[in-house]
């Protein structure tokens, strides 16, 4: 390191705290996913009474100081159920995106490291792919294996991992195209020592950047699922399943059944959304100020 | 151009042969227990045998996808096994209310989109500019279904008033009826996709607007509705066209959403409806149908996207 490279040093520039500071809506979504991750961690401790605790006496009772946000049609009390459902949806945030970023990575990193036939085969494959809606990709899935949580996040993790493969594999390609990278190449490093040594640690911006928009999308894509039900099945409660069709009937008549669950969602959203973009802002350069 | 154009179009051929690969691959992915199923509840076929020739599973892989692609090519998207009929004919009598609820969906996130965006760049860091960021944030976060639900809920607590669903008429019965069904589901679904090209239509202006020509522009004169429609947003349009396009497979996805809720008999129900029956010759017509014109919409934006830019198809 004799040349000198521009490097953060404590003290001559702002702090990454400091220009979190500086991205009130990053700082916002940031206070609000960890909130849920909070309700999804502790709902047994935080929830007011259990998830599938029904009181036939109570049904479709609106807002009261005994049910904050009112009962469903089987008396089971809204809130409790929004916070455990906040379990779901992180469960299915954080599992199909880290099941994702993993395949994402590993072709990605073969994609775009050794190039060449498999490169080309491998980027018409991820083509074909895209031409289906997501929605529709995880439908049919869902349709083969059938469906429970395990099944939802398997499928999540695997159109995410198609889909990422092609940031990834361009996030690889910039890396590849630095002077250093060519160093060590012609250092004789291995490609093992290349990609653990130069390639991975270079390429972990932009998949922090792609975990947090991504669990936005997932919980959304789950959330759709099983509000057509094929996601996570009844008794457990998911904010997409809450929401579903089927309980139309009872939406009519109790529209407070309606409202929470989708207010829990989009501020989940909201959150992941914002921290991403935050984050892209902060860790990528060439995007601050765009956007 | 027309060298451009057949170029774009002969990419095409691998895209379509590895979409048909997929496709094929569905009904060879159906796990056993859920072919004892099909068997044993939903009385798909004699026995396992008969279900497999039904299926095209009673021959080698090979011929089994050149018989199958040579049905594809000439029309037979393969047959129900639910109702028995063949599933083009189906897609044929649903596909018009999928295509109009999504080319309406599309009109209604430009029409907000590109306003909104033009005049955030234009006045950007105002208070205006915050008020635009702040929806195209809430359009990015509020799930469709849960506005949709909302939309059919909260009016008919109040004040007992509620979009007609169940009911669907046709567009021969009654044309202006018939479009009316969709205004509701189109909103649903435009205002929640009008984020994503609001924010790209705002960052792609606010990059014109710094270069070069533009200043040249209001040098020499112009007033600034000439410079922003002329040469900003002549010039942000090309990238915002292609975001457009590729948003197209959102639009079939959403519409799958829409179209439930609303009660409308499109492409989306049908496709609920086979995937919870296990119809899977159906769900495998219609993710064919779908991909083919994703396909060919994305080739019609490559296509436009030259004409709209001689760099990109001198560059080809």
């Amino acid at each position: 390191m004799a040349r000198s490279i521009p490097v953060f040093v404590k003290g001559s520039s702002p702090t990454i705290w400091a220009r979190a500071w500086a991205k009130p809506l990053g700082l916002l979504g940031a206070v609000a996913l960890a909130a849920i991750i909070i309700l999804a961690a502790g709902a047994e401790w935080i929830a007011p009474y259990d998830y599938d605790e029904a009181d036939i006496f109570s049904r479709l009772k609106p807002p009261s100081g005994a049910h904050w946000l009112g009962t469903d049609n089987l008396g089971r009390d809204v809130l409790s159920r929004v916070i455990f459902g906040a379990r779901v949806s992180m469960l299915v945030g954080v599992g199909g995106v880290a099941l994702g970023l993993l395949g994402a990575t590993a072709v990605g990193l073969a994609s775009g490291y050794f190039g060449g036939r498999l490169d080309i085969l491998a980027q018409r494959v991820v083509d074909a792919f895209m031409c289906f809606p997501l929605l529709l990709v995880a439908l049919t899935i869902m349709a083969l294996l059938g469906p429970g949580l395990a099944n939802v996040i398997l499928t999540l993790g695997l159109v995410l991992a198609v889909r990422d493969s092609r940031v990834i594999r361009g996030a690889v390609l910039g890396v590849k195209a630095n002077l250093y990278v060519e160093a060590a190449r012609a250092l004789g490093a291995t490609h093992g020592a290349m990609i653990g040594r130069h390639i991975l640690p270079n390429i972990f911006a932009p998949l922090i950047i792609l975990a947090t928009v991504n669990i936005g999308a997932v919980i959304l894509i789950e959330a759709a699922l099983s509000f057509l039900g094929f996601g996570v099945p009844p008794p457990r409660p998911s904010w997409g399943g809450m929401l579903s069709g089927a309980g139309l009937v009872h939406m009519l008549r109790a529209p407070w059944l309606a409202l929470w669950p989708g207010v829990a969602l989009s501020l989940a959203v909201f959150g992941a959304n914002m921290v991403g973009d935050a984050l892209r802002d902060l860790l990528d350069p060439r995007l601050r100020g765009t956007g | 151009m027309a060298r451009y154009a057949l170029k774009r179009l002969l990419l095409v051929v691998p895209t379509l042969f590895l979409v048909s690969l997929f496709v094929f691959a569905i009904v060879r992915a159906i796990p056993g227990d859920v072919v004892d199923m099909m068997l044993e509840q939903l009385q798909y076929g004699r026995d396992a045998a008969d279900l497999r020739a039904k299926l095209g599973l009673d021959r080698p892989v090979v011929e089994q996808y050149l018989t199958w692609a040579g049905q594809v090519l000439k029309g037979d998207l393969g047959q129900s096994l639910w109702t028995n009929r063949p599933a083009a004919a189906d897609i044929a009598a649903r596909f018009p209310v999928t295509i109009t609820l999504s080319l309406l969906s599309i009109a209604v996130s430009l029409l907000v989109a590109l306003p909104v965006g033009i005049l955030a760049a234009v006045r950007q860091d105002t208070r205006g500019d915050y008020a635009a960021r702040s929806l195209a944030i809430a359009a990015l976060s509020v799930p469709n279904f849960w506005l949709a639900t909302l939309i059919v809920v909260i009016p008919s607590f109040y004040w007992n008033w509620a979009p007609s669903v169940g009911n669907f008429q046709g567009f021969s019965q009654a044309p202006a009826g018939y479009l009316g069904q969709f205004v509701l589901p189109a909103l649903c679904l435009g205002i929640t996709q009008a984020g994503v090209i609001m924010r790209m239509t705002r960052g792609m202006m606010l990059e014109v607007l710094r270069q070069d020509y533009v200043r040249t522009a209001r040098a020499k004169g112009l007033g600034p509705r000439g410079v922003t429609l002329r040469h900003a947003l002549r010039n942000a349009m090309i990238p915002i066209v292609t975001v457009i396009g590729g948003q197209m497979p959102f639009y079939f996805g959403g519409s799958i959403v829409m179209e439930h809720i609303f009660g409308l008999p499109g492409m989306g129900s049908f496709v609920l409806e086979a995937i919870s029956r296990r119809d899977y010759p159906v769900i495998q017509a219609v993710n064919l149908f779908v991909a083919v014109l994703v396909i060919f919409s994305n080739l019609l934006v490559d296509i436009s996207y030259g004409a709209l830019d001689p760099r990109i198809r001198q560059g080809e």
